[in-house]
């Protein structure tokens, strides 16, 4: 089996974003999003409660925090896919808030889902040209004469077959989404995503259930988006993705913006690795385990300080960030 | 090598072919052995079949040729609550808890089949999970991400499985909630239970696994010790991930 993984070519990060200290709601040079006031509770629970945050135009950020934060809650008011309980905010300078998903996906907002949505009975071409805007074949007296909608629904196709190229799927284009493996499909929501043509493309944990190798080729996709000028927000625990292709990171706790800034300087703040991180990621856990000796740890790990850690140690850190 | 690495066999997979749409198969005949004690862990590329290997154990897939036998006795495609009564527990990725009940609830559906043992597992399932016995009567869809993983664990260990299968018990998780994860599975194999994980995380489960398989368009591909293969240049190029920390 020949590799035909080449290396990341490292491209420059987008700084300058902010105006001023990097803080919780810092402004922006340039922000596409502007989020004022939103809270969102469930019952008892605050799930989100953003008193100011906005994202950078043209700049990949990241939305990183505990399971339970409200990342996908502030994902999917933003998106219109849930209605808070006070707030506003704008997008590209206009309000959007309360507008419904559809309306904020033509204006050019489009996301991905944590659970992948894919129609597992249409084929993946047929998934990826319901992505695409304003097609004439969706009117409804057009839609009864080809001669209409034919020439633009080719130049549809053309499109999502290079997309899906692209993202290695086009040897499935003819199956059915269903047929697909977890992995996949998410590769296929994302695929399907930019076929709107969007300004700014929201991904939810993007990376849960892909391959690391297809990892390396996944981000080069989301830098070339940057490249061709769009904006990407997304959601992910993967902190090497985060670290590697993020130009400002955006850390949540509790529904709040507890820190923001570039990644480096997010991920040494010891309130982001108390809250979230942990203080152990390069530990090798089979050491810490006790089930192989230090000088058998990982090679990409701190076999020391695996084998100082105890179990105890990480476990207790799990359960602080459920408080 | 592990001390397991001479038990007897327990889960002997032998050339299976299984897909989902007909004339379409995702395994290709693929072979996995487990041993007494030992926690496998199964890598690979997306589509490599490393789900449906799972699903094909446990009844949920058509398995099209090639045999399955647990402790000796054929089990291919029988059904899931036959496995079951037989010792096979799964832990599925995703629904995996019954949201709008109780966690009590979740472990006492995880032995309806035998109700009267619920009492000596609870204590079992409770000593490596000591906070779900505080929080019995929580409704399991009020739990974040990574203690619905732990419910589904504990439901799964309820029948005092001899082999669990775990399907990227990781997924979604936050990364100091995945290495608790990772703990919990490597306590329920240390407590004697022999456990089959499939993982996207594939260094972390390489870590932590007696031996690996790595799966790639639904054959096994590489097998060694998850040492061996953390060790593996070629393994690391192709499945690891070469990304900088």
């Amino acid at each position: 089996m020949s590799s035909d993984i080449t290396p990341p070519v490292e491209r420059p990060k987008t700084t300058g974003l902010h105006v001023g200290e990097a803080a919780p709601g810092v402004a922006k040079t340039d922000p596409i999003i502007v989020v004022d006031g939103v809270r969102r509770t469930f019952g008892g629970l605050t799930a989100v409660n953003v008193d100011h945050l906005e994202i950078p135009r043209g700049a990949i950020t990241a939305l990183i925090g505990p399971n339970g934060a409200g990342k996908t809650t502030l994902f999917n008011l933003l998106t219109g896919f849930d209605r808070p309980d006070a707030g506003s905010w704008t997008f590209d300078g206009k309000s959007i808030s309360g507008m419904p998903a559809f309306k904020v996906a033509r204006l050019g907002q489009v996301r991905t889902f944590q659970l992948t949505k894919a129609l597992g009975l249409l084929t993946v071409l047929e998934n990826m040209k319901l992505g695409a805007k304003h097609q004439i074949g969706e009117r409804f007296w057009q839609s009864l004469f080809p001669f209409f909608w034919r020439r633009q629904e080719l130049e549809i196709e053309d499109r999502a077959v290079g997309i899906l190229k692209k993202f290695k799927l086009d040897a499935k284009s003819e199956d059915f989404a269903a047929s697909l493996s977890g992995g996949q499909r998410k590769l296929l929501e994302m695929a399907r995503a930019l076929m709107s043509e969007p300004q700014l493309v929201m991904l939810d944990e993007p990376m849960a259930g892909v391959n690391p190798a297809l990892t390396q080729s996944l981000l080069e996709h989301i830098l070339d988006l940057k490249d061709e000028g769009m904006t990407v927000l997304f959601v992910e625990h993967d902190m090497h993705m985060v670290r590697h292709i993020a130009d400002w990171v955006i850390v949540m706790a509790e529904g709040r913006v507890v820190a923001e800034g570039d990644p480096i300087t997010v991920m040494r703040n010891p309130a982001v690795i108390d809250a979230y991180l942990g203080a152990h990621q390069e530990l090798d856990l089979g050491v810490v385990t006790g089930r192989y000796e230090a000088e058998d740890a990982d090679p990409t790990t701190d076999a020391l300080a695996s084998d100082t850690v105890e179990v105890s140690d990480i476990e207790e850190e799990a359960s602080e960030e459920s408080k | 090598m592990s001390p397991t690495a001479t038990a007897e066999l327990v889960v002997d997979i032998n050339n299976v072919v299984a897909g989902y749409l007909p004339g379409v198969n995702i395994l290709n005949g693929c072979s996995l052995q487990a041993r007494r004690g030992e926690l496998i862990g199964i890598i690979g590329p997306n589509g490599a079949g490393k789900s449906t290997l799972l699903k094909s154990i446990f009844g949920q897939v058509n398995v099209r040729s090639g045999t399955i036998t647990l402790d000796g006795e054929d089990i291919t495609s029988l059904r899931a609550n036959q496995l079951v009564a037989l010792g096979v527990g799964m832990v599925p990725q995703t629904n995996n808890v019954f949201a709008s009940l109780t966690i009590e609830e979740n472990l006492q559906m995880g032995l309806f089949q035998r109700p009267s043992a619920y009492a000596e597992r609870l204590e079992f399932v409770t000593s490596i999970f000591g906070e779900l016995g505080k929080r019995l009567k929580q409704r399991a869809g009020s739990l974040s991400g990574g203690e619905r993983q732990m419910v589904a664990m504990s439901r799964a260990l309820m029948m005092d499985p001899k082999v669990l299968l775990l399907d990227e018990p990781s997924a979604g998780l936050s990364p100091v909630r995945q290495d608790e994860a990772f703990i919990r599975v490597s306590e329920i194999n240390k407590a004697g239970v022999t456990c089959i994980m499939v993982e996207q995380n594939a260094r972390r489960c390489l870590q932590i696994c007696d031996r690996g398989y790595v799966l790639d368009q639904g054959r096994d591909a590489y097998t060694g010790t998850g040492r061996e293969l953390l060790n593996d240049p070629k393994v690391t190029e192709l499945y690891l991930g070469t990304l900088g920390v």
